[in-house]
């Protein structure tokens, strides 16, 4: 085996008194794809955050084709050859492609030379297989584009290292493949990429040894990914056996929330087009789609957001086209909005202040305008230990807590008050295994309570598991619904590109 | 080679050292200026602190001067909480004054007409407030530049008003008619000025905390300048809520207004605040928005004030000095505020 491209040795660095990461040991060799696993929590992004130099370790050293380097900052990640591609991305909209490949390049005597950029895209285009309208702005691009732009941009800097932070949870599987595909085509020509992700499926089918990371620490190495099963790299990451959890067969009621010919306009993303859908009691409806397809306007309807253009909708036969959010909680829908940090809670505010936030009005936790502070923490003490919300106490600043824990924090507030309809956007993006079990397992049990649940989702094995039918968005409308037994991840792949269309078959 | 790294969380004891360790670089940043004036550093302070602080009429005096700026600074930390950016409780201050003025010189009763003016004061505050808010939330329009521009809209309407229909006609002066003296707010101490207003203010802040701490208006405020986007998805209306908070900003800084009629000056004219509205942002910052901590906040700025023009007179160093402290002390809080995001962490120690 050559030398390895990037060597951590020892890395360890603690947050007062939280270890994130104890004695790590990593390397990369030139041409590897090293698959990054763990837990949320488990130390992963910690560790890619000192080797790209947002973190100084406390100790440990890191080698850069055998010399020990000191990163202090992205600049000095760069000069090493590390570069890395974040979940978010660090884009200008309304520059183009080429543009966005400048920033921050100099060019001769303060000006831009857009002639060697041009011919360098054309150059790292042609290499690995990766084209892009150089002219386009970047608003334009789809989110796999934009991705494919941030990859563009860390090879553009000279990197021989790639990090990848959970390239594919923003993206379609035909866009997985072709990702897929570039990325080995990099690691033939002689680079090396991290490659970080929880959905284990990817990690066997991609890389070519792994690092199981648990509590901060190396929980195990897997060096035949390929040739080792799902359930015992989850094992390593959990340090137990996981289960998944079974939908038992049942009837449902009577349809709770009903859309009608809803169309939508005035808002950010896709526009909803006269889209009808319904959910019964005791039923859980899986909404398919590639992201950017009007989910997110669907989602808003049903919470109150935003106010439909046409067609109605009605909860357990009463019309609530009109109704504002707090009007329809009372009613009984729960949400769990896509955007857990900008939307469900206020990250600035102690943790029990987000959990009773929809019903501080009430009864429960006030009183003729003044608020019920033993009650407000008495309640959010229950529900953090109901729930296993693992923070200090309900008095924390919401932020501190990590994803997971802040998904679960939001499923006790909806579900404290036993909705009848519940609305979910993306439950279990970026939870580990861990997290995303116990939420399943919540769906599930409240749909054997009756509630009528929709999920918004990407995750199509996840969608598969969980849903009685199956609805498909493109392009602001429903291209088909499935039962779920009828469904494959083939064939919603083939209806999510607007291919496939299935009529209505409930 | 030193560099900010994010805190993940704010120690608690930061909200009480990062005002004072601010206060202490404004002061060791500012004895510069009174070395450049020719004084001796120890001495100014020294008098500073002795006329503002030293004997009982002398805190009795900066008690007077920081009722004023409790009320705008209490509207400003509250309008501040919601993110309404309320720039204009000077010009709501002046507005509380003029209406307070307009009352208390007509006949009646005094304890009516106290009760009155105080209505009418906070009701014209209240309504300045709304004129920015209102533009926000249904235009869109910066708060910032809106509330900060009618600052000058009604500085110049008083002055309209005092040079033409409430002109002094026996002496020509630009000032109004005084109030009935049946309207001067009650004198606490004799042979001081610390009238009721000043203890209306000191009572204000702890009921203000309590607002904004165990109500559930105060609830909506907090969450609603936190983010907005969750508020309204948890339901709140936040409009409304806006509204309110700008109804509430307002009439606090009107009530400053009113104390400086009923309790200093009896009557209106140009200069009726020395930019108290102005200073209220500087005490709410220092404050960190509490309103228990404006208290202390406006009390260190009035003191600043009263001993600046002391300390002139005695070593030479300009008054103006008072103006750079309050600068001074905004900025080197805001720079102290970067601390309970960050902290400095020392790298590089092995190159």
């Amino acid at each position: 085996m050559s030398a390895p491209l990037i060597e951590m040795r020892g890395i360890t660095k603690s947050f007062g008194a939280v270890k994130a990461n104890e004695a790590v040991d990593l390397s990369v060799a030139p041409g590897e794809i090293l698959g990054l696993l763990g837990e949320n929590g488990a130390g992963k992004t910690t560790l890619m955050n000192v080797l790209f130099g947002a973190y100084a370790p406390d100790a440990g050293d890191i080698l850069v084709e055998g010399r020990p380097v000191a990163i202090h900052n992205s600049a000095d990640a760069l000069a090493a050859g590390i570069g890395m591609v974040h979940q978010h991305f660090h884009l200008a909209p309304r520059l183009t492609v080429l543009e966005n490949l400048l920033i921050g390049i100099p060019g001769k005597s303060g000006r831009i030379d857009r002639a060697r950029g041009l011919a360098r895209l054309t150059e790292i285009s042609r290499q690995y297989g990766l084209s892009l309208d150089p002219n386009l702005p970047v608003s334009a691009l789809s989110v796999g584009e934009q991705q494919r732009l941030e990859i563009i941009k860390a090879l553009f800097r000279g990197a021989k290292l790639l990090i990848l932070d959970e390239p594919t949870a923003v993206l379609a599987p035909s866009e997985v493949d072709g990702l897929f595909a570039a990325l080995r085509s990099m690691a033939a020509q002689g680079l090396g990429i991290i490659f970080i992700s929880h959905k284990l499926n990817e990690v066997r089918a991609l890389t070519h040894r792994c690092v199981v990371l648990r509590h901060g620490k190396v929980a195990g190495r897997v060096d035949h990914p390929a040739s080792t099963t799902s359930a015992e790299m989850a094992k390593l990451m959990c340090g137990h056996e996981i289960v998944p959890p079974v939908r038992e067969a049942s009837t449902p009621g009577a349809s709770v929330l009903t859309l009608d010919g809803i169309s939508t306009s005035g808002h950010a993303g896709t526009p909803l087009r006269d889209v009808s859908l319904f959910v019964r009691a005791g039923e859980i409806l899986g909404i398919a789609g590639v992201s950017g397809n009007g989910q997110r306007a669907l989602a808003d309807v049903i919470s109150g957001m935003l106010q439909p253009r046409a067609g109605t909708m009605t909860i357990a036969g009463k019309t609530v086209t009109q109704f504002s959010p707090r009007e329809l909680q009372a009613l009984g829908l729960g949400r769990i909005p896509e955007d857990r940090m900008t939307t469900g809670l206020v990250t600035n505010l102690p943790l029990a202040d987000s959990m009773v936030l929809p019903r501080i009005g009430t009864e429960a936790f006030s009183r003729k305008g003044l608020l019920n502070p033993t009650a407000i923490r008495a309640f959010a003490e229950a529900q953090i230990k109901a729930y296993d919300i693992r923070c200090p106490g309900p008095m924390v600043r919401a932020g501190a807590l990590s994803g997971g824990n802040l998904q679960k924090a939001l499923l006790a507030r909806e579900l404290a008050f036993d909705p009848k309809v519940l609305i979910v956007s993306q439950p279990t993006r970026g939870l580990d295994i861990g997290a995303a079990r116990f939420i399943h397992e919540k769906f599930l049990a409240m749909r054997a309570r009756g509630c009528g649940i929709i999920v918004i989702g990407e995750d199509l094995e996840e969608l598969l598991m969980l849903s009685d039918r199956i609805a498909v968005m493109y392009e602001g409308r429903i291209a088909g619904t499935l039962p779920s037994a009828d469904a494959t991840v083939a064939r919603l792949g083939l209806m999510m590109t607007g291919a496939g269309h299935t009529e209505e078959a409930a | 080679m030193f560099r900010l790294e994010a805190r993940t969380s704010t120690p608690a004891w930061f909200n009480l050292a990062l005002p004072l360790i601010a206060i202490a670089a404004t002061l060791i940043l500012c004895s510069g200026l009174i070395a450049i004036a020719g004084a001796g550093v120890i001495e100014a302070y020294g008098v500073m602190l002795s006329a503002s602080l030293g004997d009982s009429y002398a805190i009795t005096e900066t008690l007077v001067r920081a009722a004023p700026m409790i009320f705008t600074g209490l509207a400003v930390a509250i309008a501040f909480r919601a993110k309404f950016w309320n720039i204009g409780a000077e010009g709501q201050l002046l507005a509380g004054a003029v209406a307070s003025c307009f009352v208390g010189a007509i006949p009646m009763p005094g304890t009516l007409a106290m009760l009155l003016m105080a209505l009418a004061g906070a009701a014209a505050g209240a309504l300045v407030a709304l004129v920015p808010a209102t533009l926000r939330v249904k235009f869109k329009v910066d708060d910032v530049v809106s509330s900060l521009l009618l600052n000058s809209v009604i500085y110049y309407a008083l002055m309209a008003l005092i040079e033409g229909p409430w002109k002094d006609t026996f002496s020509g002066y630009p000032i109004s008619p005084p109030i009935e003296d049946s309207a001067n707010f009650p004198v606490l101490i004799e042979g001081t000025r610390l009238h009721l207003g000043v203890v209306v203010a000191l009572i204000a802040a702890p009921l203000c905390w309590f607002l904004i701490a165990r109500t559930t208006l105060g609830f909506r405020i907090r969450v609603t300048g936190e983010n907005p986007e969750a508020a309204r998805y948890g339901g709140i209306n936040v409009q409304r809520v806006l509204l309110s908070t700008a109804l509430l900003s307002g009439a606090l800084a009107g009530l400053a207004g009113v104390g400086e009629v009923g309790g200093v000056h009896f009557q209106v004219m140009s200069d009726i605040s020395p930019g108290y509205g102005y200073s209220g942002i500087v005490v709410a910052m220092l404050a960190r928005l509490n309103p228990l901590g404006v208290v202390p906040a406006a009390i260190f700025l009035a003191a600043v004030m009263t001993g600046a023009e002391a300390m002139s007179r005695a070593t030479g160093v300009p008054a103006f000095l008072s103006d750079v402290i309050q600068g001074t002390a905004l900025l080197a809080m805001l720079v102290a505020l970067l601390f309970t995001a960050y902290r400095i962490r020392r790298v590089g120690a092995q190159t």
